[in-house]
């Protein structure tokens, strides 16, 4: 009977505008900006770690053997160890390190704590991308490469128009899981007070005492975040399909 | 050829052969002695250099030694975090595969229900689903009148569960599906029911394939049970930033985080180097 009125109190038609994220004004705005910052935070993140990887890829296939196991243990170091003590160790340890003098001559942070963020989580899903892409380069036949090789084409060239393009195409699968990821993982940025979307839910939860509704609200605002990616990611996908080539 | 460059050399077929190595394999890339002394020199000249700078004012204890001495009850910490990985993995692994099962269901409604339920948890944060049971399941209940107490590390191994549900139902549709059909027909001939073919038959059979990615969801899962320290549970986390504001000394940071960063990897670092060799050799056989 319980259980009843309460899929009866959802199916009302007007629970929607209910939501306090919805009828309250300053809980809107706050929600939404919240919202925001986690797109932002997102945005930049995965353009951060696509830079991370595309290099990390290109120095692993580099000649020069230091380089390849430097970055080899970036990639180890940076896989094996939780994201949020990574998160830490930047904020709390060199961050704390990391200090100006400001104008009122108090020592300052020089990277913010959403800086610090960013920082981290490109960092750390930039390891996960070097190996995405270091997979799809060897993926790519020697062959292709050999011929390119035969043409005339120089080491740079051979990588930049012949290997990235078809590295890209095999590794998008894997690279789609690891985005996703990535944007799961923004919520860490809650522990480091950045005004995200978990963070500013729970400002909004502990004023109103509106727990189940805001945790509700979170979720199904993260799941159509990801949704979102998911399409674009297959959108891409779709749109940079060679016929013929791969499945 | 439309591009522009010129060939470089005018007689490349003269040019002696560009002789490469061969790729290394990637367990010697990721962890051979070069990358081992890197590692253990930067660590070192970490935890060294500070102590250097004590030098000059001797009545404090060098950084070294303050860990040393908060080793052990990190180390107790530590533990909590692994006992919280093992309990989270069991409960999600057992939920994952009766998951998973139902994702194959021949009823269409049970396997559209499982495949909701498996991307609605798959696509939450694990932060979220966190806050979700930490704060919504009571922190007791009373079943028959007796009082079951419910604390928040049991709370956050739930919470930590459902996504590795998720994520295992996943895997043991993937291997489900990948077993070929031939098996399926041959054991109904044999006169087996869909519930002995699934027992007795199919599932033995996905173990193998699932193992590689069941041990990679395990290093995941270690690496995530940070995560608790922040609704409140007293894992190692906790007790690291504890033990910093206890000693109040800005030099600490660096070396202490490193310290329990190395734990981890420590920890995790051999699950994943087996996890890449498992995942060698059975693709090899495949």
């Amino acid at each position: 009977m319980d259980l009843l009125t309460t899929l009866m109190d959802w199916l009302r038609p007007d629970w929607f505008l209910d939501l306090v994220v919805v009828s309250d004004d300053y809980n809107r705005g706050r929600y939404l900006a919240g919202l925001w910052m986690t797109v932002k935070l997102s945005v930049l993140s995965i353009f951060f770690s696509l830079v991370v990887g595309v290099l990390g890829a290109a120095v692993q296939g580099a000649p020069s053997r230091t380089l390849r196991v430097l970055v080899g243990a970036f990639v180890a170091f940076f896989r094996n160890t939780p994201p949020l003590v990574q998160l830490y160790f930047f904020y709390f340890a060199i961050g704390t390190v990391l200090r100006i003098t400001g104008e009122n001559g108090l020592p300052q942070p020089l990277v913010s704590n959403f800086g610090w963020a960013i920082i981290s989580l490109s960092l750390f899903a930039g390891a996960l991308n070097v190996e995405i892409f270091r997979a799809g380069v060897e993926a790519v036949p020697r062959s292709t490469v050999e011929a390119a090789e035969a043409l005339g084409y120089t080491r740079l060239q051979i990588y930049r128009d012949i290997v990235l393009p078809l590295a890209v195409r095999i590794s998008l699968p894997a690279l789609g899981t690891n985005l996703v990821n990535l944007v799961k993982t923004t919520t860490l940025a809650y522990a480091i007070a950045v005004p995200e979307l978990l963070y500013v839910s729970a400002q909004i939860w502990s004023e109103d005492l509106n727990v189940r509704e805001m945790m509700n609200v979170l979720l199904v605002s993260y799941v159509g975040l990801v949704a979102v990616l998911v399409w674009v990611l297959h959108r891409w996908e779709k749109t940079l399909r060679i016929p013929g080539y791969g499945e | 050829m439309a591009r522009k460059t010129p060939v470089r050399g005018q007689m490349a077929v003269l040019h002696p052969m560009r002789i490469r190595a061969d790729a290394l394999p990637l367990a010697d890339r990721m962890f051979n002695l070069w990358t081992l002394t890197a590692l253990m020199l930067a660590f070192a000249a970490v935890l060294i250099a500070p102590a250097f700078a004590q030098d000059a004012a001797p009545e404090k204890p060098g950084v070294i030694s303050i860990l040393l001495e908060w080793t052990p009850t990190l180390a107790k910490g530590f533990g909590f975090n692994v006992l919280i990985s093992i309990l989270s993995m069991a409960i999600g692994t057992a939920m994952g595969v009766v998951l998973g099962v139902l994702q194959v269901s021949p009823l269409r409604p049970v396997r559209s229900i499982a495949w909701l339920v498996t991307q609605f948890f798959r696509n939450s944060p694990w932060l979220v689903l966190l806050f979700y049971c930490i704060l919504l399941i009571p922190f007791q209940i009373e079943v028959f009148g007796t009082t079951i107490p419910f604390p928040g590390w049991i709370k956050a191994v739930l919470g930590l569960s459902l996504p590795v549900m998720a994520y295992m139902s996943e895997y043991m549709r993937g291997a489900i599906l990948s077993i070929p059909t031939g098996q399926w027909e041959s054991a109904e001939s044999l006169g087996f029911s869909r519930r002995q073919i699934m027992t007795d038959v199919i599932l033995p059979q996905t173990v193998k394939r699932v193992l590689p990615s069941w041990m990679n969801l395990y290093a995941v899962l270690t690496m995530a049970t940070p995560l608790v320290s922040i609704i409140g549970v007293n894992d190692v986390m906790a007790l690291t930033r504890a033990a910093l504001s206890a000693e109040g000394r800005v030099d600490l940071l660096i070396p202490m985080y490193l310290y329990i960063l190395s734990w981890f990897f420590i920890y995790c670092y051999p699950i994943s180097a087996v996890t890449r060799l498992l995942e060698r050799k059975y693709s090899v056989k495949l």
